[in-house]
């Protein structure tokens, strides 16, 4: 009885032994979590609710910054662009990205490591040297896009970055030569892993390749598609780079990404509490977004567990 | 999830999908794969050879690929109109304290969360994993104010020290990683009388190095390309980074296309040398977690 107790005794301390330093060790994330994210969270919903520059006390301004943002037009405008934008970002590097990794899966292709190499290379390079280089090549003069048009199609090229029509698609030709290689890694690592006995089975049945496509190998990859759709949302909203060194938001605007307008009223105009407001507000869009693409995505991603049980 | 814990590079499958490619020869693929990395190299070779022409040779039509003569003065000319000298130092201290910050803290909370079991750790790594999908930028306000309060505003703290209390994503990459490594392994450790502490030292470490490389390299490469941080905590021109120095740059001339080129050449060198120096932690790196090196 007693050696029992004592077992008993000892057997719970091993285990709070084992949660205490569980709890030691995952402690500098869960402070860093608290000052980091916690309490800017906080002060940013406190904020939103008061009108300050930054010099003197905040003043309480109820909900009245909130009303001002749905009458603004450059805010509605700048959610117009980062949506837009998204959209056609965001499938379009999903395209080019499952593209050349399906080029690539092939045994006949030699050198896959050197492929791989030369399109993951531009995703390492800094966003502000490659904003310069794309703006030099967009020149509407002396870019060598357009000089290269006028030289073999003998008409002069559009204004690309400067014309209110083009500036979004520039930036999406921009953004998937940057990233796509990135992406295009991760499919392939996909493609890699899917078994070669699924093929083989479904040959027999007298499957072609688009069949093969459509039954096995996309569906395998719904889940990095999906992983791929997030980010990819995440990522627009997070676009400031190309907005402050090339564009400035325009033409006429069409150009001004959220993260951009924000940093123009938080640290150019000094409307702190405006630009909480604003913050606030898209962080609850992009949290109803992620949640209905996590809703949509039982739809069409397809989990290899679900069928065998295991993983 | 489609999870791939293989590090190494699977090359023992055989690949069956590709004998039923239909309609495209080899020789096609080829060619799309050839066009593809002629689009890869071509703004490359267009900033270097902009990089090395006389201002009158930026603005010549039709543009000349090989400049004659060649301006080698450009990259001395570009680096000494600022001090980039200064700028490349404040990069290198900023990501080299944020790489060693980043790594050891992530491994230590990674550990936590893969080799004990208490009491929340399941909802708590949920919160880490769900920290994943806020884009930070949001929080730029706050964080500011914060930073501002404690005084660190132009200097490199604010950039440095929230590294020190681990990432999501390389704590989610380590502990996926920790996991693969035998339980046996810390038993028989604790055997010989090893502290928790010991063992991760000891055992985890060494074994783990290919995550710690990966997460060591995506964190050099989000900090050294960083823009929208030292943009918002730098101020003054001696404190600058590469990526702000090289927006300020921009904006010292009207039309210095040959210059800007030189210094974006340059700007170019570093990360690139680093991923060549580097490249099997960055290629199984993104492999394994299937969420590439994007991160708050």
């Amino acid at each position: 009885m007693a050696a029992s107790r004592l077992q008993n005794h000892k057997v719970l301390s091993a285990r709070a032994r084992e949660a205490i330093n569980g709890y030691a060790f995952v402690s500098p994330w869960v402070l860093g979590f608290l000052i980091f994210v916690i309490g800017p969270m906080i002060g940013l919903i406190w904020l939103s609710f008061h009108r300050w520059d930054l010099i003197g006390d905040p003043r309480p301004v109820g909900w009245r910054n909130f009303e001002r943002l749905f009458r603004d037009r450059l805010f509605l405008k700048s959610m117009e662009v980062t949506i837009i934008y998204g959209l056609g970002r965001v499938p379009l590097g999903i395209f080019v990205a499952l593209g050349t990794a399906l080029l690539l899966n092939n045994r006949r292709i030699k050198f896959i490591g050197i492929w791989r190499t030369i399109y993951y290379m531009p995703v390492v390079l800094p966003p502000v040297a490659i904003s310069l280089v794309w703006m030099w090549i967009y020149n509407p003069r002396y870019g060598i896009l357009n000089t290269m048009i006028q030289q073999f199609l003998g008409v002069p090229g559009p204004r690309w970055l400067d014309d209110a029509a083009l500036v979004l698609p520039s930036l999406m030709v921009m953004a998937v030569w940057a990233a796509a290689g990135r992406n295009m890694i991760i499919y392939l690592s996909g493609l890699q892993g899917i078994s070669g006995e699924l093929y083989e089975a479904s040959a027999i049945d007298g499957a072609g390749y688009w069949r093969q496509f459509w039954r096995i190998t996309l569906p395998l990859l719904t889940p990095v598609i999906f992983f791929n759709l997030i980010t990819g949302m995440i990522d627009t909203f997070k676009l400031f780079t190309q907005a402050y060194v090339m564009t400035e938001g325009g033409p006429r605007n069409q150009s001004l990404f959220f993260t951009y307008y924000l940093f123009q009223k938080g640290f150019a105009q000094y409307q702190m509490g405006y630009a909480s407001a604003m913050a606030v507000v898209v962080f609850i869009i992009i949290m109803g977004l992620t949640l209905l693409v996590f809703r949509w995505s039982k739809a069409w991603v397809f989990y290899e567990g679900e069928l065998t049980g295991d993983s | 999830m489609a999870i791939k814990l293989a590090i190494a590079t699977p090359k023992r499958k055989p690949r069956l999908f590709d004998k039923y490619l239909p309609h495209l020869s080899i020789a096609a693929i080829y060619a799309i794969l050839l066009l593809g990395a002629v689009m890869v190299f071509f703004p490359f070779a267009w900033t270097i050879s902009t990089s090395l022409k006389t201002e009158q040779q930026t603005l010549e039509y039709p543009p000349t690929w090989v400049p004659d003569p060649v301006q080698w003065e450009n990259y001395p000319d570009a680096l000494t109109a600022r001090p980039f000298g200064r700028y490349y130092v404040n990069t290198t201290i900023i990501t080299v304290l944020s790489v060693v910050g980043q790594v050891v803290s992530s491994a230590v909370v990674a550990y936590g969360f893969a080799r004990f079991r208490f009491p929340g750790r399941g909802v708590l790594f949920l919160i880490v994993l769900s920290t994943l999908m806020i884009p930070f930028h949001i929080l730029i306000i706050p964080r500011f104010i914060l930073f501002k309060y404690l005084g660190w505003l132009d200097t490199f703290l604010p950039l440095i020290v929230p590294n020190f209390f681990g990432g999501a994503f390389s704590i989610f990459l380590l502990r996926q990683y920790f996991l693969t490594i035998p339980l046996d392994l810390d038993e028989a450790a604790k055997m010989d009388g090893a502290s928790s502490f010991q063992i991760f030292l000891r055992i985890i470490l060494p074994l783990a190095r290919p995550a710690l490389g990966a997460v060591a390299v995506f964190e050099f490469m989000s900090t050294w390309n960083d823009f929208f941080g030292p943009l918002i905590y730098l101020s003054s021109d001696r404190n600058y980074t590469i990526s702000i120095g090289l927006a300020a740059f921009r904006n010292d001339y009207f039309t210095a296309w040959h210059l800007y080129m030189a210094a974006a050449a340059v700007a170019l060198l570093v990360p690139l040398v680093v991923f060549f120096l580097a490249q099997k932690y960055f290629i199984s790196g993104v492999a394994l977690t299937g969420s590439g090196g994007s991160k708050g």
